[in-house]
């Protein structure tokens, strides 16, 4: 078969909604795209395990920690087979942290933002997962098999974890004046990186239209945040927080609530590496991942020689 | 000392040993060399601290004043509590928190396996479900001293300085007070002679098989069962009880 055979028995595939498999022949486009996407979704598990876990030895109960301390691990875990997802499109973990580390590939922007207090953990569980969320369900039904399979599991975790970040939240608003303002102060500074999480508005989003034909991405940067806020904003007001934007107003016409700008510029400069904890997130992984070579080395070593 | 307060004595060394393993452990987190070991390490930090908040919960039933686990965990200080030295210690490297892993874990699977005969039923209902994690621990601290043992001559020369930085603190897992000797009459506590024995036996197996010397030290620490502890301890439980001790009057 010729590469326009392939390429076209490819496409009736997934105008069939039918998943493409690891042992299918597709697009080498259609391979990149899915290793950039998923291998990103990956990283940003991994690094997302840092701003929280900056706060497991300082979880306020016994039972605080347990569920922060579970929640991580459910997070390296989904690291764990994403990469592996990503392995089956043909590149090892080895390139995929190599490919981190030079900066060819990305994480999600929100982990470029500080969790300074305890609420922030709160914020982190309710809005950041939460957002993550709208787009994972989508990503249920994208075309790639493995990555779609890694996705239901997935949700079903993260809608747990969403749970227990709105669960400090409400705690804290039900508590002292000091919890309060610290839930609402971590409100106001998480609220907007969350937006930014589905990305560009449609107009200026760059990878799109390809992910569009292939049905690797079911709904618009715009949709899927829309769908956010709209479920969002009234859990906030159910606790007695504040949404900080102004311009937030029901739309009785499109049945969803209208939102101010975003800052792009902001967005932009952080994506750009100028964020609060860029360099300190990727230092630190860099860091320990160097200081743990000679382990490594050594599990292979001790392999290589028991496998005699 | 009455039998209620040996009790309530015995339950947060048992509680606080698990409190601080758990602590340690957990300040791997996005540390570890790779992930699956990542896990591994705050996996064991989880059973950790369900521990400590069962024995915690106990302790502070049978203290009778009405101090919940949290209590227990977040309000004593430094002279209040009970866990082993070892157990306070830094995280050091991969070697070093792996040998602290073996040293303990071998440790726990003996005690564990005595406090399963205990003749307090919350004692062996605790004990029962914490040997099934603490035989995963073993199992896993073996693995790794074998594979580090043997590996290369950097990761050999780790595991014994670890091995060698560590001995001095081992023997104090076996020291026996007042509190042991008023429970083990009544079968509630365990005789630690019988875990020294078969510790030092399984610890030499593993160490012999992993090419690692048993060191030689000529001074053991001690200290823990008078709440005399390390100065590690203190930066250990300032930073865990932050919150509570800033905010007195907040739930969480």
């Amino acid at each position: 078969m010729n590469a326009t055979a392939i390429d076209n028995l490819f496409q009736q595939k997934i105008d069939l909604d039918l998943n493409i498999e690891p042992k299918d022949q597709m697009p080498e486009k259609y391979r990149l795209h899915l290793i950039r996407q998923i291998s990103q979704h990956a990283h940003s598990e991994v690094i997302g395990m840092q701003p929280e876990g900056n706060w497991i030895t300082r979880a306020p109960s016994l039972r605080a920690k347990q569920i922060l301390l579970a929640k991580i691990q459910d997070e390296g875990g989904h690291g764990l087979y994403l990469y592996s997802a990503c392995e089956t499109l043909g590149i090892s973990r080895e390139e995929l942290i190599d490919q981190l580390h030079t900066g060819k590939a990305k994480y999600s922007n929100i982990f470029n933002y500080p969790a300074l207090t305890w609420a922030d953990i709160g914020a982190i569980g309710w809005l950041v997962d939460g957002a993550a969320i709208v787009n994972q369900v989508s990503l249920q039904r994208t075309s790639y098999g493995p990555y779609a399979r890694g996705m239901v599991r997935i949700c079903k975790e993260e809608s747990f974890h969403q749970r227990q970040g709105y669960e400090i939240m409400a705690n804290m608003m039900k508590g002292t004046e000091a919890q309060r303002e610290m839930a609402q102060d971590a409100m106001n500074r998480w609220w907007w990186p969350s937006l930014m999480m589905f990305g560009p508005h449609d107009s200026d989003s760059p990878h799109s239209g390809d992910a569009f034909t292939w049905k690797i991405k079911r709904k618009s940067n715009d949709e899927l945040r829309q769908k956010f806020i709209d479920k969002t904003v009234q859990q906030a007001e159910v606790i007695g927080l504040t949404i900080p934007d102004d311009e937030l107003r029901w739309n009785e016409e499109k049945q969803g609530y209208d939102h101010g700008e975003i800052n792009w510029e902001e967005f932009k400069r952080v994506i750009n590496g100028n964020g609060p904890c860029n360099k300190q997130r990727m230092d630190h992984h860099k860091k320990y991942h160097a200081e743990g070579a000679w382990v490594r080395e050594a599990a292979a070593a001790y392999a290589k020689e028991n496998s005699k | 000392m009455t039998k209620k307060e040996a009790l309530f004595n015995y339950l947060l060394q048992l509680g606080d040993n698990a409190l601080i393993q758990g602590h340690r452990l957990s300040e791997w987190c996005s540390k570890a060399p790779f992930l699956e070991e990542d896990l591994a390490l705050t996996n064991m930090a989880l059973d950790n601290i369900g521990r400590a908040q069962s024995f915690l919960k106990y302790a502070g039933d049978i203290e009778g004043i009405g101090r919940t686990d949290d209590d227990l965990a977040y309000k004593r200080g430094e002279r209040q509590f009970y866990n082993h030295l070892i157990y306070e210690l830094p995280i050091g490297d991969f070697a070093y928190t792996i040998a602290k892993q073996l040293i303990i874990s071998v440790f726990e699977y003996f005690q564990y396996t005595e406090l399963t005969q205990s003749k307090d039923s919350t004692i062996t209902g605790i004990a029962s479900k914490s040997l099934k994690e603490i035989k995963y621990h073993k199992l896993h601290a073996t693995d790794w001293c074998m594979r580090l043992g043997k590996g290369t001559v950097e990761s050999h020369q780790r595991l014994q300085e670890a091995f060698n930085a560590l001995w001095m603190y081992t023997v104090e897992l076996f020291e026996m007070y007042e509190s042991d000797a008023i429970l083990v009459k009544d079968g509630i506590a365990i005789d630690l002679n019988i875990v020294k024995m078969k510790w030092k036996e399984m610890i030499a197996t593993i160490l012999k098989e992993a090419t690692i010397d048993i060191p030689t030290v000529d001074y053991m620490q001690t200290g823990s069962r008078r709440g005399i502890h390390t100065e590690h301890l203190g930066h250990l439980l300032a930073e865990m009880q932050y919150l509570q001790r800033a905010y007195p009057d907040a739930t969480w």
